[in-house]
């Protein structure tokens, strides 16, 4: 009785060697490609990630501390740099994100000379926060092009100081205008490629229902575009809080932010605990604003249903 | 161009003459900057001080294009950024295909955890690594070198350049492997010998794509270097005390090479930027 079980499961325990070899080795191929990239990520990317918590966290001798956080709230520039990085975010993303949900859809119409139209659009794509930052520092500056015009225009009589110390408005002004003109072509390829992702049937169903170009954009294009609109939300507020180069080439000091905070603890004072104090307060708050699309961009059902 | 000219000739209607207008205003807004910072940076020294100043060009100067590549740190820091540029398009390419092989090709468990992971490596807040990187390469007697730096932007570009790899890999057919691997390759004669050759238009996409983040990161270099900076670090350093014609010239040298870079990257800005799609 025994033997004629054991017979099959004797069969199959000398066969699962040989497949399991055979088996693994293809699935292990995968892994050993990956393994490279895994390896310096977590060197290089994870690691230091739970090493500026850590940091964060010490004194400068090692032990642990929760002070960081106190001198941080005390720095002279805190408040002012929480501020102005908060408002310079709140302006950039829906003026960029509405710009640029009109550049996707004009750059989806077949107008002519699209191709050229295209090119001039994607150009900011690979200019830097700083080149764009010395761009329009040319027309903000005291002496720049914008005091040129409004003098020829007689509209002032001396240059005005938009970049001043003391002149808020215009530098909040300069750095908005500098970073939507410089980050908006990033939202508008994200949000085409959402579009082009949207069945044209869809669309023309719309269409065919009497739907308006108008009614076609609020109740059929936009509804789908949500999961789009959530990912160049977050990819752009992420890196609104980081905001840097443009505000270092406009503003120099005048205007403090969290990340010209961070970097100038660790190259003026070598604090790197304060400095990691600043880069997590970014993270933190990144990281609600990734949570906050996430929670109130949530695409309900309904929608492809309707 | 065919189906364009077999569609019949749109009319034009005032929607459409509202869209050719919105166009036309964003195309300016997009171009008069860059025009503004090259007639800046053009004209001749005793013209950058003008007030007010003129919109059109003024005599052609390279005056102030020399004055900025001859001062102090300039161009070795440009020598530097280029150094850095290389080492990271390498080190991008070198970890980057293999793993964009892996996603292209193979179903494994973890697949989708991987592109996770890619996706929200780029949502993540890429300041945080200087500060203990700064630190760490102190130690390992790297701190102010190029290859520190190179090693963050590889960090930067690497989610990037997997996704662009895996796009232009999937773009091969797999049957031109399979019919090399029935000839007699292994799957690693056939990557080198069919797909790496017909991926090398995307590849240098993603090579060019590693390079402009290089060449355009600013916080990581400041951070990671004091007497040895990139073209952007030594800018940033300089700012405080430099005159106008340096940071007019300046702001053209960062600007130009995007007008290049991007003419050959658009075919895969939609790969690169896009949604990721499995």
């Amino acid at each position: 009785m025994s033997g004629q079980v054991e017979a099959p499961a004797l069969r199959e325990a000398a066969g699962r060697p040989r497949r399991a070899v055979r088996f693994s080795r293809r699935q292990l191929e995968p892994y050993a490609l990956l393994a490279p990239a895994a390896i310096f990520m977590t060197l290089f990317f994870a690691w230091p990630a739970v090493q500026t918590l850590l940091i964060a966290f010490q004194k400068a001798n090692g032990s642990w501390t929760l002070d960081n956080f106190g001198a941080m709230a005390r720095d002279t520039d805190f408040r002012l740099a929480l501020r102005n990085t908060l408002l310079v975010l709140v302006l950039i993303i829906p003026i960029e994100t509405t710009i640029a949900l009109l550049m996707a859809v004009l750059a989806q119409s077949r107008l002519f000379g699209r191709d050229v139209m295209l090119y001039i659009w994607s150009i900011p794509l690979a200019v830097s926060d700083l080149a764009a930052g010395l761009v329009w520092f040319s027309i903000f500056t005291s002496h720049g092009y914008l005091n040129s015009v409004l003098q020829d225009l007689h509209l002032i009589a001396h240059p005005v100081g938009f970049l001043d110390y003391n002149n808020l408005g215009g530098l909040v002004t300069a750095i908005v205008l500098a970073e939507v003109w410089r980050s908006m072509s990033l939202v508008m390829v994200i949000i085409m490629s959402g579009i082009q992702a949207i069945p044209p049937e869809l669309d023309e169903a719309a269409e065919s229902l009497g739907a308006g170009a108008w009614q076609r954009f609020w109740k059929v294009t936009l509804p789908l575009l949500k999961p789009t609109l959530q990912v160049a939300l977050i990819l752009r507020t992420t890196t609104a809080f980081q905001v840097f180069g443009v505000v270092l080439a406009l503003a120099g000091s005048a205007l403090p932010v969290l990340a010209v905070k961070s970097e100038s603890w660790v190259t003026e004072y070598r604090n790197y605990q304060l400095a990691a104090t600043y880069a997590i307060l970014i993270l933190v708050l990144s990281s609600l604003s990734t949570v906050g699309y996430l929670l109130f961009l949530r695409t309900p059902r309904e929608v492809f249903q309707r | 161009m065919s189906a364009a000219i077999r569609r019949p000739r749109r009319r034009a209607t005032p929607q459409r003459q509202l869209a050719y207008a919105a166009a036309g205003l964003i195309t300016a807004f997009m171009l008069f900057p860059l025009y503004l910072i090259a007639v800046a940076a053009l004209q001749p020294r005793t013209a950058v001080f003008d007030y007010p100043r003129a919109l059109y060009p003024s005599p052609f100067s390279i005056e102030s294009m020399a004055f900025f590549l001859n001062a102090t740190g300039i161009l070795p820091a440009l020598g530097r950024s280029l150094v850095i540029g290389v080492m990271t398009v390498v080190l991008a390419l070198a970890l980057g295909c293999p793993a964009g092989y892996a996603v292209a090709r193979y179903r494994f468990a973890g697949r989708d955890l991987v592109q996770l992971l890619i996706v929200s490596v780029r949502a993540f807040p890429i300041l945080i690594l200087a500060i203990p990187l700064a630190v760490t390469f102190i130690n390992w007697n790297l701190y102010d070198s190029v290859l520190s730096v190179a090693l963050v932007h590889t960090v930067m570009a690497l989610p990037l350049t997997i996704l662009l790899a895996a796009s232009v890999f999937l773009r091969v057919p797999s049957e031109l492997e399979e019919a090399a691997m029935s000839m007699g390759t292994s799957r690693f004669g056939a990557v080198w010998r069919i797909v790496l050759p017909l991926s090398r238009q995307g590849l240098g996409a993603a090579a060019l794509f590693a390079f402009v983040l290089s060449w355009n990161e600013v916080f990581a270099a400041a951070v990671l270097t004091v007497r040895n900076p990139t073209l952007p670090a030594q800018i940033v350093g300089a700012l405080g005390q430099s005159p106008l014609p340096f940071r007019f010239a300046g702001g053209l040298a960062l600007t130009l090479p995007a007008l290049v870079f991007i003419f050959f990257m658009r075919p895969y800005l939609f790969s690169a930027f896009g949604q990721a799609r499995s």
